[in-house]
């Protein structure tokens, strides 16, 4: 008897039963159930949730092993022990088995916090209910860890992933029925939640902290920076792209800067959400738009800057004044766009309503990131903002089909 | 006025088994049996008792709500049982055929010399006024209530679905006077659709408006049809009957028979020899599945209708009131080891996550019943409007029947629709909703509420 129909008989065994979603959920991971259709059509197409959430994975898969190098090489360039890269995207510097060990000691801790409590709470709420495990944590359980710095205590985000997945989304009825980013609820919650621990210079880079700490009880070691571009750039200070800055429009496209785990390289990003649109699984109107509503945005701070009503002593000037579509390589922007943005429970769900809500996304993004440096990065509470939004955008874009209904009657009967 | 109807949105479903253009007179059935559940919301009063004689078209039972519209017997014979289901709901008559086939004799009828009310009674007192069903609400149509146009789609795209450019070659006759009768029964136009591509004989017809259509499936579907050319407003009523039930409707106005034979397509991957047979409505299925003879007989499903919106019937179960495919395809009750995320290469998807049907576009599949996943609340957007060539917002139509918002389903086009316009989109879904079952919900609850 094979593992096949070994599996089947404890699923008729489980059936019924309160446990029932729990092994469900195991035996449907393994092998795509023997469902037949009963109502409607016959027949069905060969995707299923598992399918498209699984899609979105593979998408993230390269941003998080570079994640890993990287918690290595910022570890050890911010130590002064190893050089800046020199050799494009495949330098030997970046790509080293130290890097690697580095990024494993510290990044998969946070992939296992964040898939074993949420996948807890998930199994928890499902056998409670009695309902199926539904798939979205699968995403939202890599997007986490993505998303937060590097040195984020693990019982923290295991507070906050409780908290991301009981109140963001168990209370509003599961995968599905949520307003809010349950990923970006998460972040939200963190950063809200442990503001001094989070938004300080230092979290950004693996050490920084320890060694800030060791350096303030009177170690004589030199302090390690864990700066962002972007909180460099609120400083008003030279950090990217032009000349005798600390990082190169290379570094900061491939991804070779400070910053949360997955969010660093555009380059990355970019490929995965090209792959996103090419399986037709990510929408590509909410991406372009919102690249859109960055650029714009971008432009019109540029256009404030050159015409002088701001001038270099205000605090705003440094961010103001990068130029436009450099906002789309640093931070967290690119990240935001392709993944977090096009989720589509949270976003609009209509093909107008997107454009809309992904342009927005863009615009408010950068207007969050100019006025607001406190928080390093405006692109995740522009993105619960729309979150929000989304279903009022959806309902006037609905209201416009059936007012063009309701006029087309008018004609008739007039 | 005619029109070019071109639709883009849309999916055509290829599968194995279409049926070879060949027709061989199927093996005659001892027992036909009408179904009252073919017939959606009638409520039968049984006119034809157990043990009656009836001759082919006298009526076996009257709807219980309008009792003018009459359910004629396929063939002649002895009503040998009414099969009755839980709170002795009628399930099925079933006649026992007489060898020699006796007909009730309705009169020669001139059409062109008659009037819409003529028509009506004659279509009414001989049983064939079932075969038009309207719009709204997809049911057989209230004979009260003149509709604005009345539709015959001529255009297939239904996977596997037979094809009406062949079934109705050389009947020219019967469609030229069952349509004649028709446009007498509305002050609009009939409308006829033929493929653009296609050698129809429809295409020759007076009386009608012609439209060619082309594109994929949903194309053929009468529902697109209208919503091209006339769309129906609140209020408003569409009348449409499916081709192959002209030619019943046309033969009984030329010879005065009621005379329910039907050419009926054999299709499916599980069906040896896929073809055309010539059998009566109501038919035993094996008179024509074991004809042909099929793969596996343990373990497939055979559907009275096309495989998006036919009805399973068993082995020993009876061809339906208005079908004119019978389709067998593999049960896919099966486990698949991770199916979920391997590369899939043998069935349809319209994405591209490791699906590789976008790579063969002419391949045919041969696609089983399993559900390909499990019920899941509704995640994915924007995928419906991609097979979906309405102006209409199916996601938030579906919601909106889930909760039984009766005013957002009217202002959102429920109108316009039947359950048969939403199988693609059935088939597409991520999540596995049972679509169609949502909006035949949703429409009764209308007809009840709104009327």
């Amino acid at each position: 008897m094979g593992l096949k129909d070994k599996l089947h008989k404890l699923k008729l065994k489980y059936q019924g039963k309160k446990m029932a979603p729990a092994f469900n959920a195991i035996h449907t991971f393994l092998y795509l159930p023997n469902e037949t259709t009963h109502s409607g059509g016959h027949i069905r197409g060969a995707d299923d949730l598992k399918r498209t959430m699984n899609t979105v994975i593979m998408s993230l898969i390269p941003c998080l092993i570079f994640g890993m190098f990287n918690a290595g090489y910022q570890h050890y360039l911010a130590l002064g022990e190893i050089e800046a890269v020199s050799n494009g995207f495949f330098s030997s510097e970046f790509w080293s088995w130290d890097n690697l060990v580095i990024g494993l000691w510290q990044v998969l801790p946070l992939v296992v916090v964040s898939y074993g409590v949420g996948l807890a709470v998930e199994f928890v709420f499902a056998v409670i209910k009695g309902h199926e495990v539904e798939e979205g944590y699968l995403v939202t359980g890599m997007l986490v860890p993505l998303i937060v710095p590097v040195d984020t205590p693990l019982w923290m985000l295991a507070v906050a992933v409780i908290f991301g997945v009981v109140i963001g989304k168990e209370v509003f009825g599961g995968t599905g029925m949520n307003i809010l980013n349950p990923a970006l609820t998460i972040r939200a919650f963190l950063f809200f939640a442990y503001p001094t621990w989070m938004s300080g210079d230092k979290v950004w880079v693996h050490g920084a902290v320890e060694r800030a700490g060791e350096i303030a009880n009177g170690a004589k070691l030199d302090a390690m920076s864990g700066e962002t571009i972007l909180g460099g750039l609120a400083q008003g200070k030279n950090i990217v792209g032009s000349q005798d800055a600390t990082y190169s429009i290379a570094d900061a496209f491939l991804g070779f800067i400070p910053g949360s785990v997955g969010e660093t390289s555009a380059l990355l990003i970019l490929l995965g959400g090209l792959f996103l649109v090419f399986t037709k699984i990510g929408s590509w109107r909410i991406m372009l738009s919102a690249v859109l509503g960055t650029l714009i945005m971008g432009l019109i701070f540029n256009g404030v800057t050159s015409a002088g009503w701001i001038t270099e002593s205000s605090k705003f000037y440094g961010l103001m004044n990068l130029e436009f579509w450099k906002h789309l390589i640093v931070g967290g922007i690119a990240f935001g766009i392709v993944f977090m943005a096009t989720d589509p429970v949270t976003a609009s769900q209509t093909n107008k309503g997107k454009w809309i809500y992904g342009f927005l996304i863009g615009f408010i993004s950068i207007l969050i990131r100019v006025f607001n440096p406190a928080y390093p990065e405006g692109v995740f509470l522009a993105i619960l903002l729309m979150n929000v939004f989304a279903p009022t955008i959806d309902h006037y874009v609905v209201q416009g089909n059936i007012k063009k209904r309701m006029k087309r009657l008018k004609l008739k009967t007039a | 006025m005619s029109k070019d109807i071109r639709i883009r949105k849309g999916l055509d479903i290829k599968l194995v088994g279409e049926a070879e253009k060949n027709t061989v007179g199927a093996t005659k059935s001892n027992v036909y049996a009408i179904k009252p559940d073919d017939f959606h919301g009638v409520i039968p009063k049984v006119i034809a008792k157990q043990g009656t004689e009836v001759k082919a078209g006298e009526p076996i039972f009257q709807s219980k709500s309008n009792e003018t519209v009459l359910f004629p017997s396929p063939v002649s014979g002895e009503i040998v049982e009414i099969v009755r289901g839980a709170k002795r709901k009628i399930l099925a008559f079933k006649i026992l055929a007489d060898k020699e086939q006796q007909y009730a004799d309705f009169g020669i009828k001139d059409v062109n010399a008659m009037n819409g009310d003529e028509v009506k009674t004659h279509l009414l007192s001989s049983g064939c006024w079932p075969f038009i069903k309207q719009r709204p609400y997809d049911v057989i149509a209230n004979p009260e209530v003149a509709p604005k146009a009345i539709f015959v789609s001529g255009y297939t795209t239904a996977p596997l679905a037979a094809d009406s450019d062949y079934v109705l070659s050389g009947k020219e006759n019967e469609l030229q006077a069952a349509v004649t009768a028709l446009s007498k029964l509305t002050s609009g136009e009939v409308h006829v659709s033929v493929g653009k591509n296609g050698d129809s004989p429809l295409k020759g017809l007076n009386n009608v408006t012609l439209h060619t259509v082309s594109g994929p499936h949903p194309a053929g579907n009468v529902s697109v049809q209208i919503s091209k050319v006339d769309p129906i407003n609140k209020g408003e009523v569409v009348w449409v009957v499916n081709p192959q039930d002209l030619l019943i409707i046309g033969e009984l106005l030329l010879t005065g028979k009621f005379n329910a034979e039907r050419t009926v397509a054999l299709v499916g991957s599980c069906v040896k020899k896929p073809r055309y047979y010539t059998t009566k409505i109501g038919a035993e299925v094996s008179t024509i599945v074991y004809d042909s003879g099929v793969t596996d007989e343990s373990n497939i499903r055979i559907i009275s209708g096309d495989v998006l919106t036919g009805e399973n019937v068993k082995p020993d179960g009876y061809l339906g009131y208005y079908h004119n495919t019978l389709s067998v395809i593999p049960e896919g009750n099966d486990y698949e080891l991770f199916g979920w995320n391997k590369p899939i290469f043998n069935k349809i998807s319209p994405s591209r996550a490791l699906t590789f049907s976008w790579l063969f576009p002419n391949k045919k599949y041969d696609l089983n019943t399993n559900t390909n996943g499990e019920h899941r609340a509704f995640v994915v957007t924007g995928n419906y409007e991609g097979v979906f060539p309405f102006d209409i917002y199916p996601l938030q139509l579906l919601k909106a029947c889930a909760v039984n918002d009766l005013d957002a389903m009217e202002q959102l086009g429920m109108y316009e629709i039947a359950p048969e316009d939403f199988a693609l989109t059935e088939f597409i879904c991520v999540s596995k909703q049972p679509h169609q079952q949502m909006i035949r919900e949703g429409l009764d609850l209308m007809l009840k509420e709104i009327g």
